[in-house]
């Protein structure tokens, strides 16, 4: 049943999750500066930003419709949503049954739509183009993300993210060769979905390798606040799930207050190590010509179905 | 006197939307009356038969003899749960076309309004005969009597050339597939003469029999729910037609042809073989993926719809081979699991695809235009249809929380808990299916969002969409009717499978009602909580609340000032509608990667051109590489028989001669 430590813990990951995406933004950006030595940003940039643009008035193009001044609400929501059942701290979550890890996917999904919808809008060139590319990602991506959490889900025997995290985390320590593949599959996906460098460059506004940047163009003020809010939460749900998935230890399980106090620092290292990680990983890698991202995702895929045979074939014992 | 059986009562309902449409040849060119009084009345019949089925399900079954045709064949008509599930999901999406039609039909070229009722009800009349029909002889009056009104519905604008051709072209697949219908109801009665359904459930036909009947009934009915490759008829048939008839004919009649392939291959045949379900798989996966990769290419709105019937039907089909597998396994959970998602997704595609369809007849209307490119911007000038519409889209695009979420979410539970299958081969295959089955749904994603986008929203790419006038107040109810339906599927899931579980019970002997119960009306959890949940309704709210909280939280803290000025996009100077993406630039990297699927013409610009113009042009590889050889094959047998026919009279005489004499010399006593 829902406890009342369950209310607190899933009201604290909101909470959690709304202040430290834009830190591990901030994060990222430094890391980056530092390995392309430059001067570094400081690490609470995104929050300067944010407030800025909130203060900001919206200046909306004379074409923009209800459904663009929406969009940002939505998206905001869903991110909310996504980051709400992911367990970072804590595998007990009242909101955790209400979407399992497909229809997280989907959560995903209905943000994308929504913000390319978006895109095509106010109806200008960079925008339509943005939300093509956008979904063009996004439907070589969505296959291979199902594909590992289908391999994690045959072997928790369950599509509940909670579930899987649990039986990952409180497991003896057994070395899965699938998992392996279905990492690499998801820190691929990772990449492209988060807008990051091989597919896209979140820090460009070179109109022909933009993807995420050139369908916010039109946004302003509050919506862009909470557009960029929205994106830096996706990264932290992603960067939660991948560490959830991969890397669930001292993810506290049930109600356990001291438990769940310990997590939060070793939550902290992690995303620090995750975080240096990505910025490393973008500073080797050149931003790929937009065809050459169906390759990319394709590897991603057909590595993530490979984690899946070596489950069936191999591990179906285990 | 016995009370009104359900049974009657649907047959008064089919009578009824007989002499509705009869009443329409009383004045066949009073428009008024037509479309303001006797399309209401027909909506009004499928309240009632919508109701009435849904009373009906978890019932008896009832059976009834109907005295009519040819003596010592009377009909015999049946009401189960199967029946129940397809009247409930007809009599509800009619309600709504209904409604729609009776603002959409005015006065016009083409077919009198008057006649156009009488099919329109007959179509109506004899899709739920198809559904009561007890023996062979009323399944196939029922089943032509439905293509033909349907033929005829298509062919209103029968002026056209065009609309000539798909008119022919979609008469010629139906007969196709009756054909093989009629001979897989010959095939099920094995010898005994017995036609009725009854007599066919009673015989043990052999593996190579049932085979072949199962066959002819995934041929036959394949052809009419649009199956690669008898799928032609869909995108020229669905443009051709009026808005109501693509939305009846897509939502509604393609259902009659899966209740029928259900009907053939759990309930008058016993027996299953797991290869036939692995057939079903593979045409269901090759139609959901080509279904789908022609819908993000296609430039014509209505176009673009029948393709995407045509994956939905392809992963109606997957679900169906799913079912079939783990049934000739006995495993029957997930039998009914994968059941249930075939019977969700027939009900979630009705009403969603019916609502997309009837909201492009809106846009026709306003704007006289079928081509994407054209169009534009919308949902300044339609709000109701734009706002409705993306109710239809979400759900189409398969993304919660909307109905069409709900069966993919169960397909993909039943592909994911599938191991365990005898069969090492199918092991492997089912979970590389179920990936085929993500990528579709993901390109659906793709699909509507080109729809939608280039429909609604942008600049208007016409000076004409100015004087764009929103759907009228009929037109609106019907939409609202079902985008209500869409969502009530999409957030109620468990609410509907215990009420259609009463079907899958009937056909598997399991049915997933009594795990759902114990979870509460709220979740959606078919194995168990533990192993996968999904609450629709708390996470609708959980979106909705963030957003509202996020809106009064930027307005409290800090303002909602608005100012309104030209686009930015990068300070380009020249932001004319023409700068946005087309139809075909927006589907240019589905075109890219997946060039081999396609048959494309494409004409480049060259630097010497004066007046450069890029033009491409798509089309459908089966239509060269299969009907267009049988059709000169065709042709070249009957120019060989044209020798047999030289026009002189003696000829003829000397080849009946011939004939008897050899009948004389064979066929001796």
């Amino acid at each position: 049943m829902i406890s009342i430590s369950g209310l607190l813990g899933q009201a604290f990951a909101i909470l959690l999750a709304l202040v430290l995406a834009p830190l591990l933004s901030g994060w990222v950006g430094q890391c980056r500066a530092w390995l392309q030595s430059r001067t570094a940003p400081p690490l609470l940039l995104p929050y300067y930003q944010l407030q800025k643009l909130f203060h900001k008035d919206v200046v909306l193009a004379h074409g923009a419709s209800s459904l663009f001044r929406a969009a940002p609400f939505v998206v905001f929501g869903c991110m909310v949503l996504a980051c709400a059942i992911i367990p970072s701290l804590s595998t007990d979550l009242p909101l955790a049954p209400a979407a399992d890890a497909l229809a997280l996917v989907g959560v995903f999904g209905l943000a994308r739509v929504f913000i390319s919808l978006a895109a095509m809008d106010v109806g200008t060139s960079f925008g339509t183009l943005g939300g093509r590319r956008e979904m063009l990602v996004g439907f070589l991506a969505e296959p291979a993300l199902l594909m590992v959490i289908f391999t994690l889900a045959m072997i928790a025997q369950s599509t509940s993210v909670a579930t899987i995290v649990e039986t990952l985390a409180h497991r003896e320590l057994v070395i899965y060769p699938s998992l392996a593949f279905a990492g690499i599959a998801f820190t691929f996906v990772s990449f492209a979905e988060n807008a990051r460098v091989p597919v896209d460059n979140p820090a460009t506004h070179l109109e022909l390798t933009m993807i995420h940047e050139a369908m916010i163009l039109e946004y302003s003020g509050r919506h862009l606040a909470l557009i960029e809010w929205a994106a830096s939460l996706k990264l932290y749900a992603y960067s939660c799930l991948g560490l959830a998935l991969f890397f669930p230890w001292g993810i506290a399980p049930g109600d356990n207050f001291l438990a769940l106090v310990a997590a939060i620092p070793l939550l902290l290292f992690k995303l620090a190590i995750g975080g240096a990680f990505l910025a490393a990983i973008e500073t080797i890698n050149a931003k790929m010509r937009i065809f050459r991202a169906p390759e990319f995702l394709g590897t991603a895929f057909m590595l993530a179905v490979l984690g899946l045979l070596v489950r069936l074939l191999l591990e179906s014992k285990v | 006197m016995n009370s009104l059986l359900p049974i009657d009562t649907l047959l008064i309902a089919a009578c009824a939307w007989l002499a509705v449409g009869l009443l329409g040849l009383v004045a066949p060119r009073d428009t008024r009356f037509i479309s303001k009084t006797l399309f209401p009345l027909g909506a009004v019949i499928g309240t009632l038969v919508g109701l009435v089925a849904l009373g009906s399900l978890g019932g008896e079954t009832q059976t009834a003899v109907l005295v009519i045709g040819l003596p010592d064949l009377p009909f015999h008509l049946r009401l189960d749960n199967l029946s129940a599930v397809f009247a409930l999901l007809l009599g509800f999406v009619s309600v709504g076309i209904s409604i729609f039609a009776a603002g959409y039909f005015r006065k016009g070229e083409g077919t009198a309004p008057g006649l156009l009722c009488l099919e329109y009800h007959v179509f109506l009349a004899s899709m739920l005969m198809v559904l009561l029909a007890d023996d062979a002889y009323a399944f196939m009056v029922a089943w032509e009597t439905m293509a033909l009104s349907s033929f005829f519905l298509v062919t209103t604008d029968h002026r056209h050339e065009e609309i000539r051709r798909a008119g022919f072209l979609y008469l010629l697949i139906a007969h196709i597939g009756a054909i093989a219908i009629l001979l897989c109801f010959g095939v099920m009665t094995g010898g005994a003469g017995d036609y009725s359904f009854a007599g066919m459930r009673a015989q043990e036909l052999s593996p190579f029999w049932a085979s072949a009947a199962f066959l002819l009934a995934l041929a036959g009915f394949g052809a009419k729910a649009g199956l690669v490759p008898l799928h032609v008829w869909l995108p020229e048939a669905h443009p051709a037609a009026p808005s109501p008839v693509s939305a009846m004919m897509s939502g509604v009649m393609l259902k009659t042809a899966i209740y029928g392939l259900l009907r053939v291959s759990f309930d008058l045949l016993h027996t299953t073989i797991w290869w036939w379900g692995v057939v079903a798989l593979v045409i269901g996966l090759a139609t959901a993926l080509f279904g789908v990769l022609y819908s993000t290419v296609q430039s014509d709105m209505k176009r673009l719809l029948a393709y995407s019937s045509i994956e939905n039907i392809g992963l109606i089909a997957v679900g169906i081979g799913l079912t079939l597998i783990f049934h000739a396994y006995r495993m029957e959970g997930l039998a009914a699991l994968a059941m249930t998602a075939v019977l969700y997704h027939c009900l979630a595609h009705s009403a969603f695809k019916s609502l997309l369809f009837l909201c492009t007849g809106s846009v026709l209307h306003a704007t006289k235009e079928r081509s994407l490119g054209k169009l534009g911007g919308l949902i300044h000038r339609m709000p109701w249809v734009a706002w409705l519409a993306l109710a239809g889209v979400i759900a189409s695009a398969g993304l919660p929380p909307l109905s069409g979420f709900v069966s993919e979410w169960l397909l993909l539970q039943s592909f994911l808990f599938s191991p365990g299958l005898p069969h090492p081969w199918l092991n492997m295959v089912v979970p590389v299916a179920a990936a085929l089955v993500v990528l579709v749904a993901a390109l659906a994603g793709f699909a509507m969002v080109k729809f939608y986008g280039i429909i609604f929203l942008g600049q208007m790419r016409e000076p004409g969409l100015k004087d764009a006038h929103d759907a009228g107040t009929w037109e609106k109810f019907g939409l609202a009717w079902l985008a209500l339906i869409t969502l009530l599927l999409g957030i109620l899931p468990s609410t509907v499978i215990m009420r259609i579980d009463a079907a899958t019970r009937q056909l598997l002997g399991t049915g997933l009602a009594d795990k759902v119960n114990e979870q509460g009306w709220w979740m959606l959890a078919p194995i168990s909580p533990e192993r996968a949940s999904y609450e629709p309704l708390i996470f609708l709210v959980t979106i909705a609340a963030t957003l509202l909280l996020g809106r009064w939280l930027v307005r409290r803290l800090y303002h909602g000032r608005v100012r309104r000025t030209s686009a930015w996009d990068c300070g380009y100077y020249f932001q004319g509608p023409r700068a946005q993406d087309t139809a075909e630039g927006f589907s240019q990297p589905i075109r890219r990667i997946f060039e081999p699927m396609f048959r494309m013409q494409r004409h480049f610009p060259t630097a010497r051109d004066t007046e450069p113009y890029y033009s491409v042009k798509v089309e459908d590889h089966f239509w060269y590489w299969l009907y267009l050889p049988v059709a000169k094959l065709a042709g070249r047998i009957s120019t060989l028989i044209v020798a047999l026919q030289g026009g002189r009279i003696a000829v003829y005489l000397m080849y009946s001669f011939i004939t008897l004499l050899v009948l004389l010399l064979v066929a001796r006593p």
